[in-house]
C-alpha cells in the first residue's frame, strides 16, 4: 500500500484530496440548504423542529454527520496546509505583481475565503449546534387540525422522553407534535443585527469560495473537456455562486425583518 | 521616448539584491525590450558599470531564454509574445517600468535578471522523451495518426519552456509545462510504451524541485507566450491518476 501514500505525498495527490473533499462539502451544502428552507414555512417552525429531530437521532445520519465534521476539519486544515506549502514554493516575492491580468482574484484567495467560511462555521456551530445539543432550549407544542391543515402552537412546560412526541387525537382530528424548539432559537439569535450582518459577509466569502473551486475540483480531477467545461462553469457560478449562497443569507435576513 | 527602469540588480545567488534606478533616453518605439536594455547596457560599459544580466538567444520568440517580468508580469503586458517580441511602442513615453527577474525557489537567481532554469531540463531528463532505436527514421507516414492528435499534440509542443507559467503562478507551480510536455507524447502512439513511467518520472521530479502546487488559478496559460491550454493540466491529472492506479 506504499504507493497510496507516494501518489497522496505529491502535489497532484494532494490537490486531489482537496478536490474531492470540496465536491463532498459541495454535496453536504445542498442537503443542509433542503433542510433549512423550512424555517421559511409559516408553520411556527413545526416542519422544521421535526426535520432537526430527524437530523440528530437518526443513526446513519449521524454517522455521516461525523464523517462530515472530519471532512470539514481535513479540508480546512490540509487546504491551510498547502497555502503554506505553496508560500515556501516562492521564497521572494515580487516587487511589482499584477495579479488581476491574469487571474480571477477569488482563485488567489482562496486560503483566506476558507479561513472566513471556518471562522463563520465555528460561530455558526455555536449558535446552534451547540444550543441545541448543550443549551437549554424550549419546548413547543404544535396542533396541527388534519381536515384543515391549520397549525397553532402554544409553549410546552410539562417534560417529555427524548426531543420529540408525536400523537393524533382522532376525536378532534389533531395531530399534536411536542417538540424541542430549535426554530426559536434561529428567530430569536437574527434579532441581532450584527449577527446577521456577520452571516452575510459569510455567505458571500462562501459564494467566492466556490465560484472558483466547485470548478477547480473538476479541473483536479481531470474533468476537462470542451463539451462540458461551460456546464461546471455555469453549474459552479450559477448554483454554487449565486443560488445556494444567497438562500442561505436570506434566512437570517428573513428573520431580523420579521421581528 | 524616454523610459524609466527599476531593475532588479543581484550580483550573485548568494548576494542581496534591490531594485535600482535607470533611465534610458533615446528609445525607439521600434525597439525591442531586449534592444532597450542593449542600449542601457551600452551606456553602463561606457560608464565603466557592470551592465544588466538577463538571458536572451534567439530574439524571435521561439527559443524561450527570454524571461523578464515587467511591470508584475512575466513577458510584459502583451498576451502571446515573449520579451524579445514586446516592443516599446507597447510603453508610453516617460513611464516608469518595473523588471524584475522569475521568482521561484525553483530557478535561483544567477545574476540581476537571469535565473537558472536547469530544473525544467531534469523535469524533462527524467522522463519528457520517447526511447527510439538509432539509425535511420522510419518513414513518417507509417505510422497513422489522425489529424485531430495530431494537432492537439502540436498545441502542446508549442511550449518553449520559459517558465512564464511557473513566474505568474502565485504558487511559482510547473504544473502547465510539465503538462505540455507529458501530454505532446501521451497524445501520440510513439508516446505510449513509456507514458505511464514517464508521468511518475516526471511528476516526481517536478516535486523534488520545489514547485509550487496548482491551484487552478488559470494565471499560467493566461501568461503562456504560446498559449498553452489548461487542458493539458488536467490531462496530466488523469495520466498521473491511471498511471497510479495501473502502472508499477
Amino acid at each position: 500500500m506504499n504507493w497510496i501514500s507516494t501518489f497522496l505525498k505529491s502535489s497532484i495527490g494532494k490537490k486531489l484530496l482537496m478536490g474531492l473533499t470540496g465536491l463532498f462539502l459541495c454535496t453536504f451544502l445542498i442537503v443542509h440548504l433542503t433542510g433549512n428552507l423550512q424555517l421559511l414555512k409559516h408553520d411556527g417552525g413545526l416542519a422544521f423542529n421535526t426535520y432537526a429531530v430527524f437530523m440528530t437521532t437518526n443513526p446513519l445520519i449521524k454517522f455521516v454527520s461525523y464523517g462530515l465534521y472530519a471532512i470539514i476539519l481535513f479540508h480546512a486544515f490540509w487546504g491551510l496546509y498547502l497555502v503554506m506549502e505553496n508560500k515556501k514554493a516562492r521564497p521572494v516575492q515580487y516587487a511589482a505583481y499584477n495579479g488581476n491580468a491574469n487571474s480571477n482574484w477569488s482563485s488567489r484567495w482562496m486560503g483566506v475565503l476558507g479561513t472566513i467560511i471556518l471562522a463563520f462555521l465555528i460561530l455558526h456551530m455555536w449558535n446552534f449546534w451547540a444550543q441545541y445539543k448543550f443549551g437549554t432550549v424550549p419546548y413547543t407544542q404544535y396542533e396541527r387540525n388534519l381536515a384543515t391543515g391549520e397549525v397553532t402552537f402554544s409553549p410546552f412546560t410539562g417534560e417529555i422522553a427524548g426531543k420529540m412526541e408525536k400523537f393524533i387525537d382522532n376525536q378532534s382530528g389533531i395531530e399534536v407534535t411536542i417538540v424541542k424548539d430549535l426554530y426559536i432559537v434561529v428567530a430569536d439569535g437574527f434579532k441581532a443585527w450584527w449577527l446577521v450582518i456577520i452571516y452575510v459577509i459569510s455567505m458571500a466569502a462562501l459564494s467566492f469560495h466556490l465560484v472558483h473551486g466547485f470548478s477547480s475540483a473538476f479541473q483536479t480531477l481531470g474533468v476537462n473537456h470542451k463539451k462540458y467545461n461551460a456546464l461546471i462553469k455555469n453549474i459552479g457560478v450559477g448554483v454554487f455562486g449565486i443560488i445556494i449562497p444567497i438562500l442561505f443569507a436570506i434566512m437570517p435576513i428573513y428573520f431580523l425583518l420579521l421581528n | 521616448m524616454k523610459i524609466n527602469l527599476k531593475v532588479w540588480r543581484q550580483k550573485n545567488n548568494k548576494a542581496k539584491g534591490e531594485l535600482k534606478d535607470y533611465k534610458v533616453d533615446h528609445v525607439s518605439p521600434d525597439m525591442s525590450f531586449l534592444e532597450m536594455f542593449d542600449v542601457l547596457n551600452e551606456d553602463l560599459i561606457t560608464k565603466g558599470d557592470d551592465p544588466i544580466a538577463f538571458d536572451h538567444d534567439c530574439r524571435e520568440g521561439i527559443c524561450g531564454s527570454c524571461s523578464m517580468h515587467i511591470n508584475g508580469r512575466p513577458h510584459g503586458p502583451l498576451a502571446g509574445v515573449t520579451t524579445c517580441q514586446l516592443h516599446m511602442r507597447s510603453f508610453k513615453d516617460g513611464d516608469t517600468i518595473v523588471v524584475e527577474p522569475w521568482r521561484a525557489g525553483a530557478f535561483p537567481v544567477t545574476k540581476d535578471l537571469s535565473v537558472d532554469r536547469t530544473a525544467f531540463d531534469r523535469i524533462i531528463a527524467a522522463g519528457g522523451f520517447i526511447s527510439v532505436n538509432t539509425g535511420n527514421a522510419q518513414d513518417a507516414n507509417n505510422l497513422p495518426i489522425g489529424k485531430e492528435a495530431a494537432d492537439e499534440a502540436f498545441m502542446s509542443a508549442a511550449c518553449i519552456g520559459c517558465g512564464a507559467c511557473v513566474a505568474a503562478c502565485k504558487n511559482a507551480s510547473a504544473m502547465l509545462f510539465v503538462s505540455a510536455k507529458v501530454s505532446q507524447l501521451a497524445l501520440l502512439p510513439q508516446g505510449q510504451p513509456e507514458a505511464k513511467m514517464r508521468v511518475m518520472a516526471m511528476v516526481n521530479q517536478m516535486d523534488a524541485e520545489g514547485f509550487g502546487s496548482c491551484t487552478n488559478t488559470g494565471a499560467c496559460s493566461a501568461e503562456c507566450p504560446k498559449g498553452i491550454d489548461l487542458s493539458n493540466i488536467a490531462r496530466m491529472n488523469r495520466e498521473f491518476f491511471s498511471a497510479n492506479l495501473t502502472g508499477k
